[in-house]
């Protein structure tokens, strides 16, 4: 592995190891409901601040279930993720075949000004 | 960070709407002239948008036993300046607001103000800061996303203490509560930001070294020796 890509696969492991921690040492056991979303958490804390407080509007769409939920944000994840490869994917084959591009027109280089002069020249 | 439907005061509601339109109209503008006038740089603005996109459906397990996600609003903002970033980051506010039930219309102007407008420019600044004092571009990078992230839970929490003031202990008493719910919960995933837009970034150098220097992310000849480091442990 070039060390380029060491670096990168380290960051990976780190970002990996920083969402596994928590669930390993079991941070979440303290709580009635471990790992639940802070968002959540904060409508509680909103209802024990002003037990009176009745949101005044509610979502135009709400997912039926949990499964569709999941799906919707796994569908906004893949979004963003095909986006992305599509990005580093046509920059690379760009720069291949610029790459190619250029050793075809030194070897035609070669061959144009290769008549008069030595070969080993490039 | 995502405060629910209904759930700010219709002043408060308001209140934000009308903080966060300049920006984002400010960033509509900007956008379009960065398109008009870099058709080329059109592929990027999507992936930057793509990141808030992808990190902001990410929801990962904190120290604090609960759940949380990044933004992926730094790197954008370090791109293409944060006004661009008002828009990206309302789009994808919209998109979670619209199908997931997850924060809300009425609650969209300040949604917007936190992780749109906020964000952006607090990673920005901690960014160009950084880069001043000839601190390495990825290392600069990192603690600008790390800025970005954190800095939109904060102002979530301030947000929140303002409109649900502690019986008790008044504004502060309702900050503590909120700030230990999503800034403490949101270190960890803000670190985790600041290592994924490094690793972007890493492959944005290797990649689109021509649209980077255009951008001023990475700096030619008169600065040569300081973006060689980073550059360096690229390429090779």
């Amino acid at each position: 592995m070039s060390r380029n890509a060491k670096i990168n696969t380290l960051l990976l492991a780190l970002v990996a190891a920083l969402a596994v921690i928590p669930l390993v040492f079991g941070l979440g056991d303290h709580k009635e409901e471990p790992f639940a979303g802070a968002d959540a958490e904060a409508e509680t804390a909103i209802t024990e601040i002003d037990p009176d407080y009745e949101p005044w509007f509610s979502p135009l769409y709400e997912p039926p279930s949990g499964e569709i939920e999941s799906a919707l944000f796994a569908l906004q994840a893949a979004l963003g993720a095909g986006v992305i490869a599509y990005y580093f994917g046509l920059r690379r084959g760009r720069r291949q075949g610029e790459t190619r591009a250029l050793e075809r027109l030194r070897a035609e280089g070669d061959l144009g000004d290769g008549a008069g002069s030595p070969r080993p020249r490039i | 960070m995502h405060i629910a439907e209904g759930f700010l005061p219709p002043v408060h509601a308001v209140a934000w709407g009308v903080a966060s339109a300049p920006f984002v109209v400010h960033g509509a503008r900007s956008l379009i002239r960065e398109v008009r006038e870099h058709p080329e740089s059109t592929l990027l603005l999507g992936a930057s948008g793509a990141f808030t996109f992808v990190l902001s459906a990410l929801k990962l397990p904190s120290v604090t036993g609960s759940c949380s996600h990044p933004t992926g609003t730094g790197l954008g903002a370090i791109l293409f300046r944060p006004p661009v970033m008002a828009v990206l980051g309302t789009i994808t506010l919209l998109f979670q607001a619209l199908l997931l039930a997850h924060g809300g219309l009425t609650t969209l102007g300040a949604n917007v103000f936190s992780m749109a407008v906020v964000g952006p420019w607090a990673g920005y600044g901690v960014y160009r800061l950084l880069r001043r004092y000839g601190v390495p571009l990825m290392v600069a990078v990192f603690f600008g996303a790390f800025a970005a992230d954190l800095s939109t839970y904060c102002v979530t929490s301030v947000q929140l203490a303002l409109a649900f003031p502690d019986p008790a202990g008044g504004f502060l008493g309702a900050l503590g509560k909120f700030g230990s719910i999503f800034a403490v919960t949101q270190i960890p995933l803000a670190v985790s930001e600041g290592l994924l837009t490094v690793l972007v970034m890493r492959m944005l150098v290797q990649s689109s070294r021509g649209e980077l220097t255009r951008l001023g992310v990475l700096v030619t000849s008169v600065a040569g020796r300081k973006t060689a480091d980073p550059a360096e442990a690229v390429t090779r």
